[in-house]
């Protein structure tokens, strides 16, 4: 006899573990399903942890508000340490043209209630002490952004769902989606069949494999990025850099790092020529690229120790933009796919986004900022999100 | 300037120069040797305190003396460094750690110069026994192999060991000491010209482009090998208990690196937990650089290293108490240094048994509770589908005798993978098991006198593969049999010429000469003695003692005989009465250990740090298994443990246990994910190439 459940939420990651507990919350009962042996240990992890609303698509910032919102009183309401720490992210600029580029971007950014400015030099150097001033222009300082841990946030997610009642299945892997007359039914795993009128692909990098499934197109590619961290040193910087610069080194496309709760410096960079595929083992280049960006912005992080390296999946679709929409024609299933390496800081956002999906059946965000997220859309522009 | 911890007569090792090298710690002069690494100095001046942890301000010291760990870390000139890694440089500025380091604001711009690149037939990480051995065969053959070491000197772990090696003389060089044979690899190395070394380089990745990342002390580089040969030998196991964080209690290995590389007599007094070969040894060499041994406890009813060695220290008055544990250690409340060690019986299912616990003092604890291959590179290069092979204790734990023979097969099996065709002996795979072996069936003692005017007595009664004395006898009047296992018998006629005395590596053989006395009642025994001259004056009335370090009465020192041949192991002609002769095997050095009659209060708590680097308690791992963790990532994520600079190498052995404590089924427990880096990196490193960024 097939268990039956409200709503099954398929993989447990930075996108499936928020699913699942704003479902419960809205009193469905919900089983988490992820094929791996414990949830929140696949990308979610790799993710480095900053959580900003500086984006230039308008749903991606009001989804990443949510998650601030969230994730900055969470301890506050739940009681988990989430390795909450504040300090908003900076970027800072070098040209005139990233600098047209970025302050082009604040009408937009300001009118779906993100606070970025334009700081100058000096502010810059404040902010990030020890780096480069030849040709440092300013930057833009968005101080609400933040960080937190993916290490703590999906578990505190996941304890707090199975305390409402959500069942958790790790090493259990869907194989197949039951659906009939247009409707989705449930699901079949390797272990066993499952009942559920409302089904949430939540699959990360493997989300392609779901739409072959489902026999329909999820335009998700992942492709792979290298991360890393060092020792704690004490703290001194407080805000997430983005630099937005192509290396000189021809290899990184932007290079991004950040000090996090325990002291640790974390950082990635986006290679130039992507790596796409799934590949989650490191290369011999990544630490003497990276180093050499870290160290040419602000040579005093030359005496931190790297302690640990590491690769994850980014799955990307097409415009860079997640796919966060019920699926037409398929009754019950819902989508929350592709995003595109900011899973973790759009998770909670997206959550609540999902919980309406399923039990309102209509987005919560509003129809202008919906419509970019939503499944089906046109990918042929080509265009990319211009923060991605 | 206090400088009365350096070694300067040992028994065995030749003495280091004197101390010439100024440097400031904590804004004190001190001095170092030319070379030596910053711990080293710091014990020799008597400081074991390196720094306090961030999170709970727990004292830092030394741990593994091995660059495995990271607890030893110091500020040297502002830059947090590994202080048994990094080598005193005159006029260093170093600094205890005290919490999170402050990033120095060094402003200057750096050149970025990119890694350089080696392409190698064969990649030998580690240069011990086994590294050397495959790297030697390889180099006879005329294949390009290159040899990367983390420490000073090749050798690996035999540069640490005094004393006379086991196995078979043919095959292992046994017979000779561990510091010699890793000399005469290294010199045999030298004489290669294919095969390169480069020391204190420290593979720190193996990569999904099948290169590996190496560490030397200035730069990082990248090789690309055809073959790699993983020989990193093993890290010491450890135990939580209370107080088994305090700085003075570290591996049987840091020891020995103190000790007998540095040459730094870093204890007074000290106690093992661990009665296997790593712990009866380190017992011994304690007492050759003249530190107390107090005790050594072992958890089994029985010791699992080697008989002879255990007996060797209990004749030396070392008490080795058997089913036994270590319960507790206790510090200093302000400093936090060791002073107390409490031990317990414990039952056949490995509990406390309530009232049996003594406490005895001491300023430093050994544990000697076992080996882990270090595996990590071996285990990811597989994933990657490198072409690698594993040798010495990284493909299986075992003493150095067999590391080596195991390095010279998988050296040949090398070749042969690169198209060299050259034979592996058909018996080699035998003899590699035999060294292997562990302990076999022992017998009884039974000693019968003979009719002959002097004879040996050979007190090997437990199946160990060993020979040398079976070459040693120049009239080749003892025989090993066809298996080295097998134990020695005499038959013949002894010259007294005292080679077999002086060869046997477990100082199991003495010569009874009944022609001393014409009268009947003395007789005299020659017995081997590695203590060093100064401990026993002719003329001298000693406490004799039998095989077992049981008392039996006195004896009278005669004679020393003390020739280069020798190999630094005196042969004592000590005078005992006749009805003493069969029985005494040796003489006492130290009275019995007292336990303290009123143990102090403890300083520790009860609930033990289980991840050092995190300082993670017991309690925290018990209540996320309770809660239905199961994967070790997880575990890392909530508890931290595992997390730090060495990344689980200590604790994820411990956390096993404590899985088995709580009556999971280790099958359930998804093991942590090998990450790169192996060691910690300063990022500076990864910039410091040969080339221009261009």
């Amino acid at each position: 006899m097939a268990e039956s459940f409200d709503a099954i939420v398929v993989g447990g990651g930075s996108v499936g573990m928020p699913s699942a507990y704003y479902l419960t919350r809205r009193g469905l009962k919900v089983l988490v399903l992820e094929r791996r042996t414990a949830v929140g240990q696949g990308d979610n992890k790799a993710a480095i942890g900053g959580v900003r609303a500086t984006h230039s698509d308008p749903a991606k910032i009001l989804l990443c508000l949510r998650s601030l919102e969230e994730i900055r009183t969470w301890k506050e309401v739940h009681g988990d340490d989430i390795g909450w720490k504040p300090g908003g992210y900076l970027f800072p600029v070098y040209s005139e043209e990233m600098e047209k580029k970025l302050r082009g971007l604040f009408p937009l950014q300001r009118r779906h209630g993100l606070v970025n400015d334009w700081v100058d030099a000096d502010t810059v150097a404040d902010l990030l002490p020890g780096i480069e001033r030849e040709g440092l222009r300013g930057g833009t300082y968005s101080p609400n952004d933040g960080q937190t841990s993916p290490l703590l946030l999906p578990i505190a997610l996941m304890r707090h769902a199975v305390r409402s009642g959500a069942v958790v299945r790790v090493r259990e892997r869907v194989v197949a989606y039951l659906v009939s007359g247009g409707k989705i039914m449930g699901v079949k795993t390797d272990k066993g069949v499952y009942h559920a009128p409302r089904v949430v692909v939540a699959t990360g990098a493997d989300a392609a494999r779901d739409g072959q499934l489902l026999g329909i197109d999820i335009p998700v590619t992942p492709d792979s990025h290298e991360a890393g961290i060092t020792a704690p040193v004490a703290p001194f910087i407080e805000p997430l850099i983005v630099d937005m610069r192509p290396g000189p080194e021809g290899k990184t496309a932007n290079f991004y790092f950040g000090q996090n709760h325990e002291g640790q410096i974390i950082f990635c960079y986006t290679p130039r020529e992507l790596f796409v595929g799934t590949n989650r083992e490191n290369l011999s280049e990544f630490l003497p690229v990276l180093a050499g960006r870290m160290v040419s912005l602000v040579p005093r992080l030359r005496h931190l120790l790297v302690r640990r390296i590491w690769r994850g999946c980014y799955p990307m679709t097409p415009d860079g933009t997640p796919i966060v929409s019920n699926v037409p024609g398929v009754e019950g299933l819902t989508l929350a796919v592709g995003m595109c390496g900011q899973g973790f800081m759009l998770g909670l956002g997206v959550g609540q986004e999902v919980a309406a999906l399923v039990v309102d059946g209509k987005h919560r965000l509003p129809p202008g900022a919906a419509k970019t997220i939503r499944y089906g859309r046109d990918f042929r522009s080509g265009i990319m999100e211009a923060l991605k | 300037m206090n400088e009365q911890r350096r070694i300067r007569r040992h028994p065995v090792l030749p003495p280091l120069p004197d101390p010439t090298v100024p440097f400031l710690f904590n804004g004190q002069p001190l001095l170092a040797r030319d070379g030596e690494v910053i711990s080293s100095a710091l014990y020799a001046a008597g400081i074991e305190i390196f720094g306090h942890h961030p999170r709970d301000g727990g004292a830092q010291g030394i741990f593994c003396v091995n660059g495995q760990c990271s607890q030893c870390t110091v500020l040297v000139d502002g830059r947090p460094l590994k202080a048994c890694m990094t080598r005193v440089r005159e006029g260093m500025r170093v600094e205890s750690c005290e919490g999170a380091p402050l990033m120095p604001p060094d402003d200057a711009r750096v050149d970025i110069r990119r890694p350089s690149e080696h392409r190698v037939d064969v990649l030998v990480l580690g240069g011990g026994p086994a590294g050397l051995n495959a790297a030697i065969e390889l180099g006879r053959l005329g294949v390009h192999v290159l040899i990367v070491d983390d420490k000073p000197e090749l050798g690996g772990k035999l540069t640490l060991q005094t004393h006379q090696f086991f196995g078979s003389v043919e095959d292992c060089w046994a017979g000779t000491r561990g510091v010699d044979i890793g000399r005469i690899l290294a010199d045999e190395i030298a004489a290669l010209p294919t095969v390169d070394a480069w020391l204190e380089t420290t593979a720190v990745g193996v990569f999904a482009d099948a290169k590996v990342g190496v560490v030397t002390s200035t730069e990082y580089r990248i090789i690309e090998p055809t073959v790699m040969l993983v020989a990193l030998g093993a890290r010491e196991k450890s135990l939580a208990f209370p107080g088994c964080d305090l700085p003075g209690v570290y591996g049987a290995g840091a020891f020995q690196t103190l000790v007998n590389r540095d040459l730094v007599r870093s204890s007074e007094r000290l106690f093992v937990v661990g009665g296997g070969n790593v712990g009866l040894i380190g017992a011994y060499h304690a007492l050759q650089a003249g530190i107390d041994v107090v005790g050594l406890v072992e958890a089994l009813p029985e010791v699992g290293g080697y008989k002879v060695h255990a007996d060797k220290i209990r004749r030396l008055g070392v008490p080795i108490w058997t089913s036994h544990t270590v319960v507790k250690a206790d510090g200093d409340p302000v400093e936090g240094r060791l002073e107390s060690v409490t031990i317990a019986r414990i039952d056949d299912r490995f509990q406390v048994v309530p009232g049996t616990d003594r406490t005895f003092e001491v300023d430093t604890l050994l544990i000697a509770v076992g080996l882990d291959p270090c595996d990590e590179l071996l285990v990811k290069a597989k994933d990657i589908g490198l072409r690698v092979y594993a040798a010495g204790d990284t493909a299986e734990i075992a003493e150095a005798s067999a590391a080596i023979f195991s390095g010279r097969i998988t050296g040949r099996r090398i070749a042969n993978d690169l198209g060299i065709p050259v034979p592996i002996p058909e018996d080699w795979d035998d003899i590699a098991a035999v060294l292997r072996s562990r302990p076999g069936k022992t017998v009884p003692f039974e000693p019968a006198d003979r009719p002959d005017p002097v004879y040996p007595l050979i007190r090997c009664v437990q199946e160990i593969p060993c020979n040398p004395c079976e070459d040693a006898c120049p009239d080749g009047l003892i025989h090993v049999g066809s298996s080295i296992m097998d134990l020695p018998r005499f038959s013949g006629a002894c010259l007294g010429c005292g080679e077999c005395v002086a060869v046997c590596p477990g100082l199991a053989i003495n010569l009874v000469f009944n022609d001393y006395d014409p009268t009947g009642r003395t007789a005299l025994l020659m017995l081997p003695f590695e203590m060093g001259t100064g401990r026993v004056p002719l003329g001298a009335t000693v406490q004799t003692v039998d095989m077992e370090g049981n008392p039996v009465g006195t004896g009278k020192v005669v004679a020393v005989r003390d020739r280069p041949e020798q190999d630094r192991r005196q042969l004592v002609m000590l005078e005992v009465p006749a009805p003493d002769k069969l029985t005494v095997a040796g003489f006492t050095m130290r009275g019995p250990s007292r336990p303290v009659d009123t143990p102090r209060v403890s300083s520790t708590g009860d609930d033990p740090i289980v991840c050092r680097c995190e300082r993670v308690r017991k309690s925290v791992i018990v209540a996320e298994l309770r809660a239905g963790v199961r994967d070790m990532n997880q575990l890392k994520a909530l508890a931290r443990v595992g997390m730090g600079g060495c990344g689980g190498k200590t604790c994820s052995d411990l956390v096993r246990r404590i899985a088995r404590e709580e009556g999971i089924d280790l099958g359930e427990i998804t093991p942590g994910t090998i990450r790169p880096l192996l060691a910690e990196t300063p990022l500076l490193q990864f910039v410091q190439g040969e080339e221009d960024h261009g």
